[in-house]
């Protein structure tokens, strides 16, 4: 009997408990948001009533995943210092987003990262590249956190078999439907909030728990975790998960790269800045935002540490067997600091803490699942599809059905995707949203000369080589932990695209600018100079 | 719906982003925010490349079991956090007041048809 297993009965009850009063606590907000809710406005960007601070919870919420909190905890719980470079990479991402998109976002767009590129471009050719490629970016990040739903149950709640993996997974995407469809934007956004303060405070405890067993001195805490993991002082040092080879230090790049850049691409989290009334109250929703994660993603170094200095290896190895993923470092180690395995104490926090997992897991696909349906409905249905002649009802009604769709395919999808590990399915949804999204987000905006040929193709090119560079990667095959371990078609080297991707992306968003024949349309740059910089004119 | 909706007379928008009001809080933000951008990301790539080609340095200890690395990495938070903290200073000395010195002044002319902020 492992650790887990044997406590697993007395803890499942408290779990499923704590776990069912956080989902009857959010299907009640969503209820009350959903009633309050009736223009597009409304559904989409929750009547752009939120403050900046409560903005900058729900963007806080939306962004610490099941990838920040278990995936980065184990990482450094298993190697050490390399874990650490997610942290600094998640978190200096936001600069980005703050200096350069969030306030002309908000004050030129209505709904959605397409409102911005068809602003001063041919209307349908970039709203259908930019609602292709919000739909595969969210389902990318979908996977990976209902590939991380389905694993954690059977592990935190000590059922196993695959049944099990499904039940929760389709648990999850019926949960995920019901916020979006009956509370939309508003009832996500509280979703958030709540999620948020919960994951806070959880990781907080368990951060003073470390450290106090280590009287405060982090050093100790250091010293500890690198004897424990029996690497010695190289536990703390880079190099451990990608030294080993010039491959792998190349990949570590591009996933640097890509972590930075990403995130100002990602759909679930442009679309938060319509929530507020004005680009101010977006620029101090995103400075909450980074105070936040940064002082979670500090929590999480202790977190990991402490670990692999109190659970260690082979702690995870007797729970999640040979090739641990470190995914229940986070929850071993609740369990760890409330007494032990067995204990009563350690029992009530394994319960709350993977409780809070579950919370996380379930908030953040229901953002996803959020905006890339209302990229679906107002990209594609009501501009490209209906070209413009949709009532707002049908709008927002086929923005509903949209959520239905995409959640059974992500469903689908995860049914057969359990193998993926989940932090390398995140970061390669960071590299598409930095290879397809980013650039031609910052040409719109700063380039006069941008066409709607350079968009275009910034939008595909970044997109196709993205995917298809993860497609030919050992992600896939030719590997041990590959999708398909047992045939090889990879002649890509690298696990993330980004350092080739993102180049062609940006290339090809300037090329396919200067070889077409386009005009740009200078009366609708200098609209948008003056509407993204003042607010004159914003929705 | 089609269109995003023109909610500003054209030729007037064409003079305010000619206006030298305009012009100078353009500048106010572009040089702020693109050579802040490049030094932050030039800064972070410095400590991805340090920790994959400078193994000797990042493990060289400073206090205790705290080394190189560690300081760089927590450092990376600290010129975050600055650097956001500088340009919320920057924006509203800087960014907010022109910007607002245009709205007002254009109001008047340039109608948008605000959604219901409840």
């Amino acid at each position: 009997m492992t650790a887990l297993a044997s406590s697993a009965t007395e803890h499942r009850g408290l779990t499923m408990t704590l776990f069912g009063l956080f989902v009857l606590a959010t299907l009640a907000i969503t209820v009350w948001a959903g009633r309050q809710n009736r223009s597009a406005a409304d559904f989409y960007a929750g009547g752009r009533g939120f403050t900046g601070f409560q903005n900058g919870l729900a963007i806080s919420g939306d962004y610490m995943s099941a990838a920040s909190f278990l995936g980065i905890a184990g990482t450094i719980a298993l190697a050490g210092y390399d874990g650490f470079l997610y942290s600094i990479g998640f978190l200096v991402a936001w600069l980005v987003a703050l200096l350069l998109i969030a306030e002309p976002l908000r004050n030129s767009g209505r709904f959605t990262m397409a409102d911005v590129l068809a602003f001063r471009m041919r209307q349908r050719p970039v709203r259908t590249a930019a609602g292709v490629s919000t739909i595969v970016v969210s389902i990318f990040y979908l996977l990976a956190q209902m590939v991380g739903a389905g694993a954690l149950v059977a592990l935190l709640l000590g059922v196993t078999g695959e049944g099990a993996k499904r039940w929760t997974i389709l648990a999850v995407g019926a949960l995920m439907i019901i916020y979006v469809v009956i509370g939309g934007m508003k009832g996500t956004t509280w979703v958030q909030i709540v999620k948020a303060v919960l994951l806070i405070i959880g990781a907080a405890l368990m951060t003073v728990l470390v450290l106090a067993k280590y009287h405060f001195n982090p050093s100790e805490l250091l010293g500890a975790a690198a004897s424990a993991s029996g690497k010695g002082t190289a536990f703390l040092e880079p190099g451990l998960k990608y030294g080993a080879s010039n491959t792998s230090k190349l990949d570590f790049i591009s996933l640097g790269i890509a972590l930075v850049l990403g995130t100002a691409g990602l759909p679930h989290i442009l679309v938060r800045f319509y929530t507020v009334p004005t680009a101010k109250a977006a620029r101090k929703s995103v400075l909450w935002a980074i105070g936040i994660i940064g002082v979670f993603y500090l929590m999480t170094l202790a977190l990991g540490f402490g670990a692999a200095a109190l659970v260690g290896r082979s702690g995870m190895v007797a729970v999640e067997g040979k090739t641990p993923s470190g995914n229940t470092a986070a929850p071993l180690l609740a369990e760890q600091l409330g007494g032990g395995a067995g204990s009563t104490g350690g029992a009530i926090m394994l319960a709350v803490i993977s409780a809070v997992a579950f919370a996380t897991i379930l908030a953040v696909v229901a953002g996803l699942t959020l905006a890339s349906s209302a990229s679906f409905a107002h990209d594609l249905y009501a501009n490209v599809i209906r070209r413009g002649r949709a009532s707002e009802r049908e709008e927002v009604l086929s923005a509903k059905w949209a959520a239905v769709a995409i959640g059974a395919i992500a469903v689908v999808l995860s049914l057969f995707a359990g193998k993926l590990s989940t932090a390398a399915l995140v970061a390669l949804a960071f590299a598409v949203a930095a290879s397809a999204n980013l650039p031609t987000l910052l040409y719109s905006l700063f380039w006069k000369r941008f066409t709607t040929a350079g968009a275009v193709s910034s939008v595909y090119a970044g997109l196709i080589s993205s995917v298809a560079l993860v497609v030919f990667s050992p992600v896939l095959s030719g590997g041990k932990n590959s999708l398909f371990p047992h045939s090889d078609f990879h002649w890509f080297p690298l696990e993330n695209p980004g350092l080739v991707s993102i180049p062609i992306g940006f290339l090809a968003g300037w090329l396919g600018t200067l070889l077409s024949r386009e005009r740009p349309d200078q009366a609708k740059y200098a609209e948008l100079e003056v509407r993204s910089l003042t607010g004159l004119g914003a929705h | 719906m089609d269109s995003p909706p023109i909610t500003t007379d054209a030729t007037e928008v064409q003079l305010i982003d000619e206006s030298p009001e305009f012009r100078s809080l353009r500048s106010s933000f572009r040089s702020f925010a693109f050579p802040v951008t490049i030094g932050f990301v030039l800064w972070y790539l410095l400590y991805v490349l340090l920790s994959c080609y400078a193994p000797g340095l990042m493990g060289t200890k400073v206090l205790g079991h705290v080394n190189v690395a560690l300081v760089l990495g927590l450092l990376q938070f600290v010129t975050t956090f600055a650097i956001a903290a500088w340009y919320a200073r920057y924006a509203g000395r800087r960014i907010d007041p022109s910007a607002t010195a245009i709205r007002e002044a254009h109001g008047a002319v340039v109608h948008a048809p605000r959604e219901s902020a409840e």
